[in-house]
């Protein structure tokens, strides 16, 4: 039951990389994403402005397939017109036609808040959260589908098997041997060590990266970033001993882990929380050499 | 058929919890959750969790503000045991790596929460749900713990005595949502159900669409009574649009409540005229409608939530989530302007009975987190309490389920002779529109069976009903039923109540009922048919909701986040005592049971509550 998308995310807006020093000296994660919120805001409300999409419909196009029921075992898409309110999210708007039009429409989402990481589509040409993403950014008809790269098992559903099986991968568990006596006593971290790891905490099993990396979507085994990101989480903690660093780094540095990662960015682009994960994958690698471990 | 020692439904806070320590009392554990892991709703939680860790605080410090949260409906033994055993449960996260906010000296940050007497509220940003939902997930993974995940629960295997107090159970039936196969998971020791609330009775909500109620009304079916389910808590801080959340923190942060004209109100009218924006979330969830009620609302719907002047930095290193949320879900950037904010359907105090052990009154099923009510909360929950109660009674669920010993019960579960029956007219019969196939429920109307028996009966009956929803090809649509549920309890079973609203609302949900006996499912499909599952979770939420509103309208009195416009006032020579309603002898009944004031050292007198 596998209809593959094949279909590449477009390309991504910022071409060139910036270097890791660029990166160093520019604004946080956090910062640049509050800077683009300003922007498309004031976008927003400059068209509000001339009264665009209220009181109008929003065209949808939604990929549909279902391997059991005959007239949907070939994937199509089906045009939704949804009324548009404002504040609307692509989640809002296939729940809208859902709910109005087709109650066999089938997705993912729980949350509506960016949390739970369950309804990750591919809008418009671009993995993005569905409960996220405001339909007054889009250009129409919009266009959801499945994420690319994972096999579909109906509609908008993908498998994560393969994603979670990754996620396992890496040993997903703080394994710090050193803990303190008494029950009631912490084990210290600075200030300055919770910050370094705290982006790399934010991941929410969206599926999202994966799913928009070109070596994962070649190499079946590669990690991939949301896995690395994961280990460096750990890898990073500085409550962890080093000899589990070095347990952590070797996982990483095998055959496919670190190195098959070719700086193509199109991860941290997607990431709904902000990851900076291509630069996380970097540092890795640079951990792994700096503790002299083989280049297989 | 599966077969382990433990079946934990649900794998959110509690749940999670509940597996590690049935594993660690060495049970062959199994958890079957409708969502991964990951993606339950414990991960939206934001504040923080409450556990007395430093000088000054202690843990009948954090008993006494309980106490007197919970406007004097909680039970003194489960309270004491949630105050004594959190600062333990919270540093164990700790050491399972659980990454919390630092103070200089690498010690947990806490900070205030309304109703606290002490900072005492231990956080990781603005996301320490997230963080805790990922760390003890991490740990079921280590422990190599089973996951049945995206496999739906249905229905509880409880054996048929007349009696719920006579009743065990042997398992659950649940369906695998990616293929539609039915299976019975049979437990050999015990269920622990950690399903969570049931938000979606509401309209506005800030529970996830996940939080339907099931446990609870599985629970209820089979026999075991729903305690107090009338105290439904409302968040004064929600997003109009949405109902997202905007956490307690911002308040505890020194965020500011203002009206539309600009007045501090919860001071300007005295709402709370010494904890202001920290008073009990009862409190000023009431104060915001007042003041919308009485025209000083902005856009006559909501309140302003400023914190534009804790700066950038502060913000930034303790609420950066909350300016995500408010940008992307209502399109304001908190730096700049203050926030929309209005009372939203947050908590439910209530639930399945338990004593402090997790046990029900039916054998060999336990519950823990937001569907249980072992009866913390009482009338009103404090903020950053409800995550200290995942993993201090998730665990002793957990354990005990597993055959772990912890001592006798002091709280008494399950209908006995000398508990108080009610004498409300109702409005209608509740339930009667019986909508279980025959001999499925366990109403003491059916045949007692062995284990297996039990099990495979409840399978079928499972089967049964699936293959009726989807072989149907015409009648109503559960959104339709759902959608006037949800605007019935947010109408009538808000924040503000009065005898005739509650009324109508336990009406209409009587007319859900109805419409419910001719429910079918469009999607035919057996894979991955959320189609079928919403039909199911509705008619979870259909007895859930009218359990909610029943307790409604017996409590005549005004006590925590139960307001009743005709009863202004906390009524303690009547009404210290528990709402209990059963679905059992054959009928849904209301009872009640004493509260327990009396702790361990010290007897718990009731106080006016003034902030
Ligand atoms: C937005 C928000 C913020 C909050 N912030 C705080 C805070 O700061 N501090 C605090 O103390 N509390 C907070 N709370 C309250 C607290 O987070 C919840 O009460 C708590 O997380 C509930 O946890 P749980 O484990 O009981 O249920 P959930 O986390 O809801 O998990 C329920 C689980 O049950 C599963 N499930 C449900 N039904 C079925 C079924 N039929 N079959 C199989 N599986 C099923 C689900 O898949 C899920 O895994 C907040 C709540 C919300 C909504
Ligand atoms: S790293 Fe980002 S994109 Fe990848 S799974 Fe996590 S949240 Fe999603
Ligand atoms: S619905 Fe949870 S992330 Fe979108």
């Amino acid at each position: 039951m596998s209809t593959q998308q094949q279909k590449q995310p477009d390309e991504p807006e910022t071409q060139e990389a910036p270097t890791d020093q660029e990166m160093k000296a520019e604004a946080s994660p956090q910062q640049k994403r509050l800077q683009r919120k300003r922007e498309q805001q004031s976008a927003r409300e400059a068209s509000a402005d001339e009264g665009e999409l209220e009181g109008e419909t929003v065209h949808l196009k939604v990929f549909r397939y279902d391997p059991e029921v005959a007239d949907k075992q070939e994937p199509r898409f089906d045009d939704f017109h949804v009324p548009f309110e404002k504040g609307m999210t692509v989640l809002d708007a296939v729940m809208y036609a859902r709910d109005h039009f087709d109650s066999s429409l089938t997705f993912r989402h729980s949350c509506r808040q960016a949390v739970c990481g369950s309804d990750a589509f591919f809008v418009n040409g671009k993995q993005r959260l569905g409960c996220k993403t405001q339909i007054s950014e889009l250009s129409q008809p919009v266009r959801v589908e499945p994420l690319p790269h994972q096999e579909v098992v109906k509609d908008l559903v993908v498998d994560m098997d393969h994603f979670y099986e990754q996620m396992h991968a890496v040993e997903p568990y703080f394994q710090s041997e050193d803990l303190p006596q008494g029950e009631l006593e912490e084990q210290r971290q600075s200030r300055e060590n919770r910050e370094k790891i705290k982006m790399s905490s934010r991941c929410i099993w969206c599926g999202a990266c994966m799913s928009s990396c070109n070596i994962a979507a070649g190499d079946n085994q590669y990690l991939g970033p949301a896995a690395i990101n994961k280990a460096y989480k750990f890898a990073m903690d500085d409550r962890e001993e080093d000899e589990i660093k070095e347990h952590r780094l070797r996982i990483l540095e095998q055959e496919h882990g670190v190195w098959r990662c070719q700086t193509q960015f199109s991860c941290t682009e997607v990431c709904p929380k902000d990851i900076p994960l291509t630069e996380h994958i970097q540092e890795l690698k640079r951990e792994a050499v700096k503790k002299n471990l083989k280049f297989w | 058929m599966y077969e382990h020692d433990v079946i934990v439904v649900g794998a959110g806070g509690a749940g999670l919890r509940a597996a590690v320590a049935a594993h660690e009392a060495g049970a062959d554990v199994a958890m079957v959750t409708k969502l991964h892991p990951v993606r339950s709703h414990t991960g939206a939680a934001e504040g923080g969790i409450n556990a007395a860790l430093r000088e000054g605080d202690d843990w009948e410090l954090h008993a006494y503000d309980t106490m007197k949260g919970s406007d004097y409906l909680g039970d003194a033994p489960a309270v004491e045991t949630l105050a004594k055993d959190a600062p333990e449960e919270t540093i164990n996260l700790e050491h399972w790596g659980m990454p919390f906010s630092r103070e200089e000296d690498g010690t947990v940050s806490q900070r205030p929460f309304g109703g606290l007497s002490f900072p005492r509220t231990t956080y990781a940003g603005a996301e320490t749900g997230h963080h805790l939902l990922h760390t003890m997930y991490e740990q079921v993974v280590k422990r190599g713990i089973e996951v049945y995940d995206e496999w739906f629960v249905t229905q509880l295997a409880v054996t048929d005595e007349p009696d719920p107090n006579d009743r065990t159970c042997h398992g659950v039936v649940a369906y695998d949502v990616q293929t539609g196969k039915i299976e019975g998971f049979k437990a050999r020791k015990g269920v622990v159900l950690a399903t969570g609330g049931p938000g979606q009775a509401f309209d506005h909500t800030t529970n996830a669409v996940s939080c339907t109620g099931d446990g609870q009304a599985m629970a209820y079916r089979a026999g075991a009574p729903l305690e107090d389910m009338e105290f439904i808590q409302f968040h004064p801080t929600s997003l109009p649009s949405t109902g997202v959340l905007i956490s307690e923190g911002v308040r505890g942060e020194g965020g500011i409540l203002y009206n539309n004209e600009g007045e501090r109100f919860m001071f300007e009218y005295g709402y709370a005229n010494n904890s202001g924006e920290l008073a009990s979330r009862d409190v000023v969830a009431r104060a915001e409608l007042t003041e919308v009620n009485e025209g000083r609302g902005v856009k006559d719907e909501y309140v302003h939530l400023d914190m534009r002047h804790l700066g950038e930095e502060r913000i930034m290193d303790r609420l950066e989530n909350i300016l995500h949320l408010a940008e992307d879900f209502e399109g304001v950037d908190g730096l700049v302007e203050p926030m929309p904010v209005k009372p939203g359907q947050h908590y439910a105090m209530g639930g399945i009975e338990t004593d402090e052990n997790g046990a029900t009154c039916i054998d060999g099923l336990y519950a823990a987190g937001e569907c249980a009510c072992v009866s913390v909360h009482g009338g009103n929950r404090l903020g950053g309490n409800a995550l200290p109660e995942l993993i201090v009674f998730g665990k002793r669920a957990g354990y005990h389920a597993a055959g772990g010993d912890l001592g006798e019960a002091e709280i008494e579960t399950g209908y006995a002779d000398d508990v108080e029956d009610d004498d409300t007219d109702l409005p209608i019969t509740p339930g009667e529109a019986g909508i279980e196939p025959e001999g499925v429920a366990a109403d003491g109307s059916g045949q007692v069976a062995d284990a297996k028996g039990t099990l495979e009966r409840a399978v079928e009956a499972e089967r049964e009903r699936v293959d009726h929803l989807l072989e149907k090809d015409d009648g109503v649509q559960h959104s339709e039923i759902r959608s006037k549920l949800q605007q019935a309890m947010t109408d009538y079973v808000n924040v503000f109540r009065t005898e005739e609203g509650v009324k109508k609302a336990l009406k209409i949900i009587r007319e859900c009922r109805q419409e419910y006996q001719d429910v079918y499912v469009d999607d035919p499909s057996r894979t991955f048919n959320t189609d079928l599952q919403h039909t199911i979770e509705t008619r979870n939420l259909i007895d859930v909701a009218e359990t909610i509103a029943l307790g409604a309208l017996v409590r005549d009195e005004f006590r925590g986040a139960h307001w009743r416009k005709e009863h202004q006032e906390r009524k303690d020579d009547e009404w210290l005592k528990h709402t209990l309603i059963s679905w059992d002898r054959g009928k849904p009944s209301v009872w009640y049971r004493p509260v327990i004031l009396e702790g361990e050292e010290k007897t718990y007198e009731p106080k006016v509550r003034s902030y």
